[in-house]
């Protein structure tokens, strides 16, 4: 179909063309609840059943790093809010910048997801055969707390022999299949996200490209909108995950 | 058949207005993208067809007559596979609905025409992904991929048809999606809710299905799929997982899927009776109605197909209650398509011969449904060729039916062209014998405790196997003639003209074949749907009641 100025042949009006880019985003977001939903589903039902390795993975979670995260988001939620306002009320030259703050504020979240990844890596916390809840207690880094490590060691022998009271070594093996389970999905789930947080990347520096044009201004502004909704929906995400990985049963050891 | 009043082929038309290879695999054209798609799902049908038939003439035999063992489980996974998810779940939706929706609500194209021709190559690169699972060794999970088998014991070529169905329910997913925004904002003036045509009503709904549960089997598989290849524990019970939990995930998709396969198609049946019987449609906001209640409870009643795996008695109660529910608007359809056909001016074309058949055989699969949701009854039937049979009533007398009666039905509209009607009849009615030479005896073989799945069986259920795999020879010539003389038409068939039959429907008030942008002028819609009896412009007798005159009502 044909393109008038910024009408497309199929619509009638620009507000029918808006009304059905709105719509049609927010259905997209009905599915990726329900996409996330059965991920969000079967670890409820794992957490429920282990619930004391899920709470030793959980607290095995760099909290210092993932409320840093929390708060990256939030902000870009909020400049990415600036910056439908700017479109929405023709202030060319602030809605640039306010969409790279957004990316930017975007990229520093994948950054410090790196670090927090590759930590793990280094712990031996990738699900796999070299998965090993005791890898960090047996293996210390010079920087590493040892008043920390022996109180983790300890809170780990006892739900080993909480597991199996009358073989604790068979009881640790079940606790590291249980907690491998915990980080399978804590990669599943953070991963999954991760990847939404690399295609909104991508669609910011789309708008931002038209952006620097002056297409968007308070007669059309259907492109920012949209892809604001789908920037606010993947900060929620996130927002659930950090309660449901980090915060449940977070205790000092 | 009545004469339309302008039988002349238009000169300019959605087919000949741009040429050559790239103007069709570049095409955002609705109608053109309905076209690969019909293309597509008949590849695959032809595909899960050849697997049906070696399937039916290995159980020729009680030893087994063809395959080894081994060999038999892949055929019947394969066919599963490529019927459902490449060919039932796509084919009245992405060919129909996606031809028939804007022209039926006056649009000129979908509300997102590129998101369309994406979802068609979204389902062209999940079938590359299964044809390459197929062609390197085959699948043999069956189409459930149940865990653990699927995700750490099958030695099968698992890992490339899960990626293949994760990726084709995108495709799904943006067609729904695609579906759901066009009926929200792109009908025309007058063409409010409730003079939507059934057929719309019943693809919202079959949208609703699809946007909503199709994520859900994406991740399932996903995670199947990720466990399979990173040796990961979600579902494997020997790691701590829960196979039980796939199960549930799984059927809280595929059994709504049902409602994809089957509820597009009353939405042909219900456009094809009025016109028929030449009367307004009975109880046209009760047929609209159950659509979507079918879509709503649908997706409450999924653990009956779980009742044997140990879940609890009032869980597998509160299922059983729920799938009972989904008979009464699935019942009311039925009812309110023969109370339009009663005292109406029936004529028996071939789309009618297909709806005819469409209501006998989906009651036979509804009310054997009710046996398999009743839990005590299931303990006996459960995993039998009665379940089977059941399915395919639904699936093939019921969606199929329906799916080669709609392309009949509207095929004047797609090509411009009239198909041989004698033929057609003939077709029609080799296609109801022999489907039901299949299948019936599979009710008696499952009752008996023929099991599904296995290679062999028993002597004493010799006879009633041969009779199947006849009936499924006379059912692929009723498939066959279709396609030929269809095939034929689009050359040598008479000019349709733009309302061959005649019908009410907006979509019958354009060319045939429509131009690209459907209409000449905007429609403005100011008459109600299905209304027979005020509709001079049809060509029918005018002044005249459209129903027999004798009798009163």
């Amino acid at each position: 179909m044909h393109r008038t100025g910024e009408l497309y042949g199929q619509f009638e009006t620009l507000e029918q063309q808006k009304e059905s880019a709105q719509l049609g985003m927010w259905i997209f977001l009905v599915t990726e609840v329900l996409f996330f939903g059965g991920l969000f589903l079967t670890y409820a039902v794992n957490r429920h059943l282990y619930f004391t390795a899920f709470g030793i993975g959980g607290n095995m979670l760099d909290l210092r790093l993932g409320t840093t995260n929390t708060v990256v988001l939030i902000a870009s939620s909020f400049t990415m809010a600036m910056s439908v306002w700017s479109a929405q009320t023709s202030r060319k030259k602030l809605l640039p910048v306010c969409l790279i703050l957004t990316l930017v504020l975007g990229g520093v979240f994948l950054g410090i997801k790196y670090v927090e990844y590759k930590q793990k890596f280094d712990h031996h916390l990738i699900p796999g055969h070299s998965f090993d809840l005791t890898y960090r207690i047996n293996h210390p880094a010079p920087t590493d707390d040892p008043k920390e490590l022996a109180a983790e060691r300890k809170e780990i022998e006892e739900a080993a022999r909480h597991e199996d009271p009358a073989e604790p070594e068979n009881g640790l093996i079940a606790l590291n299949a249980h907690a491998q389970l915990y980080f399978s999905l804590y990669f599943g789930m953070t991963g999954l996200h991760a990847l939404h947080m690399i295609v909104g990347a991508g669609l910011l520096i789309w708008v931002i490209r038209e952006s620097f044009k002056g297409r968007f201004s308070a007669s059309y502004n259907t492109p920012i909108e949209v892809v604001g909704l789908y920037w606010h929906f993947v900060d929620v995400v996130w927002i659930y995950l950090f309660a449901l990985l980090y915060l449940i049963n977070r205790h000092a050891v | 058949m009545p004469p339309s009043p302008d039988n002349k082929f238009p000169r300019d038309h959605y087919l000949n207005a741009t040429y050559g290879i790239r103007s069709w695999l570049l095409t955002t054209d609705h109608k053109r993208i309905a076209l690969l798609y019909l293309i597509s799902v008949t590849f695959f049908f032809f595909i899960g067809g050849i697997l049906a038939t070696l399937i039916r003439i290995h159980l020729l035999t009680p030893s087994g007559a063809l395959v080894t063992p081994e060999t038999y489980n892949k055929l019947f996974t394969m066919h599963g596979v490529a019927m459902i998810f490449f060919f039932l779940i796509p084919s009245i939706p992405a060919v129909l609905g996606n031809f028939l929706i804007p022209m039926m609500i006056g649009a000129k194209d979908l509300a997102f025409p590129k998101i369309n021709l994406l979802s068609w190559y979204i389902y062209i690169v999940g079938g590359c992904f299964v044809l390459y699972s197929f062609s390197t060794g085959g699948l043999d999970t069956g189409w459930t991929f149940y865990t653990p088998l699927s995700s750490v014991y099958s030695n099968s070529a698992v890992t490339p048809a899960v990626i293949g169905i994760f990726i084709n329910g995108f495709s799904s997913i943006l067609t729904g999606l695609n579906f759901i925004v066009t009926i929200h904002t792109m009908r025309a003036p007058g063409m409010t809710w409730f003079r939507l045509p059934l057929f719309a009503w019943a693809h919202y709904a079959t949208s609703l299905v699809m946007i909503l549960g199709t994520p859900v089997v994406a991740i399932t598989l996903l995670l199947a799929g990720l466990e399979r290849m990173f040796h990961l524990g979600f579902f494997n019970p020997a790691m701590g997982g829960d196979p039980i939990l796939f199960q549930h995930l799984f059927w809280f998709y595929s059994h709504p899927a049902v409602y994809i396969m089957i509820l597009p198609s009353m939405g042909v049946i219900s456009e094809i009776i009025p016109t028929f019987a030449r009367k307004p449609i009975f109880g046209y906001s009760f047929i609209a109605g159950s659509s979507i209640a079918i879509a709503v409870i649908g997706f409450l009643v999924w653990a009956h197909h779980m009742f044997v795996t140990g879940e609890s008695t009032y869980a597998a109660l509160t299922f059983s209650f729920l799938s009972y529910l989904v008979a009464i608007p699935s019942a009311v359809k039925v009812f309110n398509w023969t109370s339009t056909l009663y005292k109406g001016s029936i004529s028996w074309d071939a789309p009618m011969l297909y709806a005819l058949g469409f209501i006998g055989l989906f009651t036979i699969g509804g009310l054997t449904g009710l046996f398999l949701a009743c839990l005590g009854l299931d303990i006996h039937i459960h995993d039998t060729y009665f379940v089977i049979a059941h399915f395919h009533y639904i699936m093939v007398g019921g969606a199929v039916m329906g799916y080669v009666g709609g392309l009949h039905f509207w095929w004047p509209k797609i090509t411009g062209k009239l198909y041989p009607e004698a033929l057609s009849r003939i077709a029609a009615i080799t296609l109801f014998v022999g489907f039901n030479l299949t299948f019936f005896p599979q009710f008696i073989l499952g009752y008996l405790g023929m099991p599904r799945r296995y290679h062999s069986y028993p002597p004493e259920f010799q006879v009633l196997n041969v009779l199947s795999t006849a009936g499924a020879s006379i059912l692929a010539i009723g498939y066959l003639l279709p396609m030929i003389y269809l095939t034929w038409s689009m050359r040598y068939g008479k000019v349709a003209g733009q309302n061959p039959w005649p019908a009410t429907g907006l979509e019958w008030k354009t060319d045939s074949p429509p131009p690209t942008e459907n209409f000449h002028v905007t429609p403005q819609v100011d008459w109600e749907p299905y209304d027979y009896n005020n509709r001079p412009d049809l060509g029918l007798a005018a002044g005249r009641p459209l129903a027999p005159a004798h009798g009163d009502d």
